[in-house]
């Protein structure tokens, strides 16, 4: 660049209160556009932890999620015979029909308002096969009674989730014995409990929710997919990996938000566009003399050009970094959500990544040369002997 | 020998459809070394022909010959890198720029250049030591009176040590005092370092430190 960079910074400097607001314009649009892409990255994030590479999940092939997928018992005792699956080290098979349903559940009195909640009863063989769930407080609930404990987001947020409190749903009431940790998983977002007496409870007589089970090797996923595919009695299931399973759940509402918030700010960034233009026709129109005695000394239109460009681009750059650096902040925000894939609420963070701190610098530059095109291509088409005469 | 020819040159501008003449059939010559004064009423074109022998305008016919250099034939671009080697420049407003240093003010000419960082820096301050300005090398144009402002033009215009300087009303702005300043550092840049200088001036003391005077009246030379 023939024209000094410290020429731009400096007039930048110069002319603080356009060059504040124009940076607090881009500044705004960029918070928004970080904040619904670290959103849509914390949902990811949060379901993706969920899921554990090793384990293996059956569902009802046209279920969306647990909630809407059935297991007759019968299919279920089909799997558990299958080769491959692993033991227990009291030498039962390594699997777990669970149920899920909804209940509603009052968030805390200062939230107010009624939320959704997936209670899932699990088996002894499900807590081995979620290893990074923590009890905090309180103690296990006791199999085969009406006790439950509730995850952390749950505990936090809901009214009467303390340990020794019960709660009313499925016709009874349930005493809370504990509150676990699911390291910012979407189980911290779940009440656990005894399957038998909640299936009892929700009328799921002979029918499970979804089947979790591990293979002796990790490996032998492939292998085994093949050979439950092949088996004509369990053809309305499918199996995946946990993982793959919450990672797909998440996408549908990680797009949603993405897409919707994608579209908000770029109607947002219009605006930032205009601002950022007629500030940069401003600084040509103030600067006419400076342009002409810059072309006179001999320096070119397309110097004049990049000067004018690399300012818009400054401050458009500038206004990403504030936004950006404010966005950052809401990764101490816990929000939730309903997860659309199983209509119960789910408890994230706001989550930044790499990719996400590109998008929104790339985005704020992109600002900056749309916005700074047009005023950029005046400058550099005044004529030398007029804009020497508009002093 | 000459190192402006003017060869008759007419200058029109068109305001719509307008014909507006503002110069017509212009011939001189200026020797080398010389110190030319440029006079007449407002409005007779006199900063029309500076700009055209400064190649920062293009005259409507006829051709202008410096150091043997058809300006008129170069394209735009080639006729910016003529400029940035052959003209200086001194404004009546001086036309520092007011976010740049003196230093950086002078400095700017020489970013055209393939000189070094340090090369540029000794040639800046010695021709700010020239003007008389080595103890304000790092002052802002507005932490200067406008004399100081003017010198620093000057160091700017003679930095690259061109073939001409062009001064258009250089002490237009200035008080008395400061005038004579830059009237005596012209001359000097004249006398000793042997410049050529075309100004422009409406001052008639300041027209007694040119050689020869050109008048211009209605867009002829008389
Ligand atoms: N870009 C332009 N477009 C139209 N008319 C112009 C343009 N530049 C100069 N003129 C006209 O040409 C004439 C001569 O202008 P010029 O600036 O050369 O006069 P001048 O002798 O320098 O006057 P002054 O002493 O007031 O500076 C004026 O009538 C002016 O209005
Ligand atoms: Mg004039």
């Amino acid at each position: 660049m023939k024209i000094p960079f410290k020429y731009t910074i400096r007039n930048l400097k110069t002319r603080r209160l356009t060059t504040a607001l124009t940076v607090t314009g881009i500044a705004a649009v960029v918070f928004v556009f970080a904040a619904v892409l670290m959103m849509a990255y914390g949902i990811q994030k949060t379901l993706i932890e969920t899921g554990s590479d090793d384990n293996i999940i059956a569902l009802r092939k046209a279920a969306t999620g647990e909630i809407t997928s059935i297991i007759m018992v019968d299919q279920a005792n089909i799997l558990s015979t299958f080769p491959n699956i692993a033991k227990t080290s009291d030498g039962k098979p390594l699997v777990s029909k669970e149920i899920v349903a909804v209940i509603n559940l009052s968030y805390s009195k200062k939230e107010g308002g009624m939320g959704l909640i997936a209670v899932r009863g699990i088996t002894n063989a499900g807590l081995q096969l979620r290893p990074n769930v923590k009890l905090i407080e309180g103690r296990m609930f006791q199999w085969g009674s009406r006790e439950v404990i509730v995850g952390s987001s749950i505990h936090k947020r809901f009214q009467g989730t303390n340990v020794g409190e019960k709660i009313k749903f499925g016709g009874d009431q349930w005493t809370i014995v504990g509150w676990f940790d699911a390291g910012g998983s979407g189980f911290d977002s779940e009440i656990w409990g005894d399957e038998i007496q909640l299936a009892a409870a929700f009328g799921y007589t002979g029918a499970y929710s979804s089947i979790l089970f591990r293979l002796d090797r990790p490996d032998a996923f492939d292998k085994f997919k093949q050979e439950f595919e092949k088996d004509l009695r369990l053809q309305i299931l499918d199996v995946k990996r946990e993982k793959q399973f919450y990672a797909e759940q998440s996408e549908d509402m990680a797009m949603f938000i993405r897409i919707l918030g994608i579209v908000v700010t770029v109607i947002f960034s219009l605006g930032a566009m205009i601002g950022a233009m007629i500030t940069m026709y401003a600084a040509v129109s103030n600067r006419t003399v400076e342009i002409g005695t810059l072309r006179a000394l001999g320096f070119r239109r397309r110097n004049v050009l990049a000067a004018f460009l690399v300012e818009s681009l400054a401050l458009s750059l500038i206004g990403g970094l504030v936004g950006l650096f404010l966005a950052s902040f809401l990764q101490f925000f816990n929000i939730s959500m309903i997860n659309f894939g199983s209509f119960s609420e789910l408890a994230f963070n706001f989550s930044l990544s790499p990719s996400i701190v590109i998008s929104s610098l790339l985005f704020s530059v992109v600002m900056g040369i749309i916005g700074g095109f047009l005023p950029s291509v005046r400058a550099a088409r005044l004529n030398i002997v007029n804009a020497l005469r508009s002093g | 020998m000459s190192i402006v020819s003017v060869q008759n040159i007419s200058k029109s501008y068109w305001r719509d459809s307008l014909e507006i003449p503002v110069l017509s059939n212009i011939s001189f010559e200026v020797p080398e070394g010389e110190f030319v004064g440029l006079m007449g009423p407002s409005g007779s074109g006199k900063t029309t022909l500076l700009n055209l022998i400064a190649g920062i305008d293009r005259p409507t016919k006829g051709s202008i010959i410096v150091a043997n250099t058809d300006v008129t034939k170069l394209g735009e671009s080639q006729l910016a890198k003529w400029r940035s080697s052959n003209v200086g420049f001194v404004f009546q407003f001086y036309n520092l720029l007011p976010v740049l240093t003196a230093f950086e003010n002078v400095e700017l000419p020489l970013l055209l250049t393939k000189l070094s960082k340090k090369e540029r820096k000794e040639h800046v301050e010695f021709v700010l030591k020239v003007v008389g300005l080595a103890d304000r090398i790092h002052h802002y144009p507005k932490q200067l009176s406008g004399g100081q402002e003017q010198r620093v033009a000057i160091a700017r215009a003679i930095v690259t040590d061109p073939t001409i300087l062009i001064a258009d009303e250089p002490t237009g702005d200035l008080d008395k005092t400061s005038a004579l300043e830059i009237l005596n550092l012209l001359q000097t840049l004249n006398s000793e370092f042997k410049k050529t200088i075309i100004m422009v001036t409406h001052d008639p003391r300041a027209a007694e430190r040119a050689h020869i005077i050109k008048q211009l009246d209605k867009g002829e030379l008389t």
